[in-house]
């Protein structure tokens, strides 16, 4: 089960974003995106889900081109899980999880109780059962990532897509949130997610790929890719690779900046 | 935000709510109608064999209170399912089904009808093609310009066009006879039953219920609408189309019955809300509780409306100063409940 684009072109109002960007993502394996704001990640993302048609260049799922899916077919290979928002109903977190059984429901029926039975088991997995009659609108930054997560699995999508899946959340929720990532990708679901933060692919990403300039320009295990040129490269500011003694990577630190502590 | 009740209960509650408020409706007026002759009349006609009553009993219930009775449960019905409705689909709390100018285009044909001095079914026919048209038209716009965010562009399409149909609504009552024609078109404009007879609800009746229809059935797929469109299409929805289907349904049945009733203003707006806060944001309950409140709340309305004063109000002013208070408390109890 893989999804892949190839060679992608896309214009925003005649200023080019993508010129020629290829990635693919396949079932088990967890990628981090990485990226300037405004590199074009997020259009990337949309053009793997068929949600934006590019402009040049092909997305295939499975070896067949996207343009042949139906968009119901599609919901159950492919989930996107958007950026944490906030709703303009106080949906609890159950009906929340619920809407993504759409791709089984019938044009004019409503989930039934195989689909609660479903929707509670993916709850209860993802560890937010407890939360389950709350207002979506009233759970934390993390609770709610979950709740889009859960409604992800509830399609029975293999693959996750995810826009920024760690913005907005404080530091404990990020790594609760990557531990929760890499279990997916061991329990088999393909996981990609952008990012614009070069140590979050430090730990846990098998893969890690560079958006610079509308193109892919690495595309690999974090240990090669990761490099203090390649960080200049994507944002601009000059940076340390921190080592531990053993040699494993750390953290990038901006050099030039004092070190208080 | 929604306030815990058991289901079951709420919804008994509700419905014996709804037949107290009807059941007041048939009894009270300029000609009271005691209850115990009001089940002797319906005995008498679904026995066929006469209620044993003054002749005056039955044609007061049968020729004067149902027609008026029926036509504000499904008036009042139909503007509440449309009211949730496009609350959902364009994600704002705050829109009433007329945001996408349907009453306004029923509002400018109808005051145009009534200074033509054209004949009633007329005029409600002009009413309701007016309507259709003004949303047709924005929908045609908002197809035209696709670089923003189309639920955007509709609301603004919609708000652009009402306020130059209200122009010309204006433009008519300034030129309309004073003294005949203005208060016609200024009781229409605030909307009332009075003139209801069972011809014009048997006419109009039937394009109210077909748009009922598409909402109810598909009334759990509108949750989804309240998502982003990308978030939705990629949950397997057709967005364009689902909504393109509750934008008709909704339009077809608010401008039927904005024809038949006048613009009464404030039901589509708050109904959902009060619907809302009571069995929470699901459409799988909160159509059905829509349609329970929304009849119940324009009888009731109604019923005041022909007995509070020696004259016949209108509905539209009585809707908001009977809603609006209620609405107020209801907003502040749940506040502090949550």
């Amino acid at each position: 089960m893989s999804i892949a684009a190839r060679d992608i072109h896309f214009a925003y109002r005649g200023r080019p974003v993508l010129t020629g960007a290829s990635l693919a993502l396949s079932a088990g394996e967890l990628v981090c995106l990485l990226g300037s704001n405004g590199a074009g990640k997020s259009t990337l993302l949309r053009i793997l889900l068929g949600l934006q048609r590019p402009g040049r260049g092909a997305v295939t799922v499975d070896g067949e081109p996207l343009a042949g899916w139906q968009r119901r077919q599609l919901a159950r290979l492919v989930a996107y899980v958007p950026q944490v928002h906030v709703a303009p109903f106080p949906y609890t977190v159950r009906q929340v999880a619920l809407m993504g059984r759409l791709p089984a429901t019938g044009l004019l029926k409503a989930p039934g109780a195989a689909d609660r039975a479903c929707v509670q088991g993916i709850l209860e997995h993802l560890g937010i059962a407890h939360l389950a009659e709350r207002a979506y609108t009233e759970i934390s930054g993390g609770e709610r990532q979950l709740t889009l997560i859960a409604r992800a699995l509830a399609q029975e999508a293999r693959l996750l897509v995810m826009d920024e899946p760690l913005a907005g959340l404080d530091y404990g929720n990020q790594v609760r949130l990557l531990d929760r990532l890499e279990r997916l990708a061991e329990e088999g679901y393909g996981v990609l997610m952008t990012t614009h933060d070069p140590n979050q692919p430090l730990t846990g990403c098998q893969r890690v790929a560079l958006l610079v300039d509308g193109r892919i320009t690495a595309d690999g295990h974090p240990g090669e890719v990761l490099t203090a040129a390649a960080i200049h490269l994507l944002y601009g500011v000059h940076v340390e690779l921190l080592h531990a003694t053993d040699g494993r990577r750390l953290a990038f630190r901006p050099t030039g900046r004092r070190v208080i502590a | 935000m929604s306030i815990p009740v058991r289901p079951a209960a709420a919804w008994l509650a509700a419905s014996a709510a709804l037949l107290a408020v009807l059941v007041t409706a048939f009894a009270v007026g300029k000609f009271p109608v005691a209850p115990g002759d009001l089940l002797r009349s319906l005995a008498g006609r679904l026995s066929g064999t006469g209620s044993g009553l003054p002749a005056a009993v039955d044609t007061v219930v049968w020729n004067i209170r149902l027609p008026r009775v029926a036509a504000g449960v499904v008036v009042g019905a139909v503007l509440a399912a449309a009211g949730a409705a496009y609350q959902g689909m364009f994600r704002n709390p705050l829109v009433s089904p007329d945001i996408l100018g349907v009453s306004a285009g029923a509002g400018l044909g109808a005051t145009l009808g009534i200074y033509l001095g054209l004949p009633l079914a007329l005029v409600q026919g002009i009413a309701f093609v007016g309507g259709l048209l003004a949303v047709a038209f924005v929908w045609r716009i908002a197809a035209l310009v696709q670089r923003h965010d189309p639920v955007l562009v509709l609301v603004l399409a919609g708000v652009a066009l009402g306020a130059l149909l209200g122009a010309g609504i204006s433009l008519v009552k300034i030129i309309s006879d004073p003294y005949t024609q203005l208060p016609t078109i200024t009781f229409w404009l605030l909307g009332g039953l009075n003139a209801v007879t069972p011809h014009d609800l048997a006419a109009t009746a039937p394009a109210m219920l077909a748009g009922l229809l598409p909402m109810a059935l598909l009334r759990w797929r509108i949750n989804l609408l309240s998502l982003a469109d990308e978030e939705a299409a990629a949950l397997g929805v057709d967005v364009g189309r689902l909504r393109l289907v509750l934008v008709a349904a909704a339009t077809l049945s608010t401008a039927a019955a904005v024809s038949l009733a006048g613009i009464v203003g404030w039901i589509g707006l708050v109904v959902p809300h009060v619907a809302r806060l009571l069995v929470g944001p699901d459409f799988l309950r909160l159509l059905p509780a829509s349609l329970l409140l929304g009849a119940g709340f324009l009888v009731a309305t109604d019923t005041l409306a022909r007995t509070v004063a020696p004259i016949e109000l209108p509905l539209g002013i009585l809707t908001a100063v009977v809603g609006a208070p209620f609405f107020l408390w209801l907003l502040a109890r749940a506040g502090r409940q949550a």
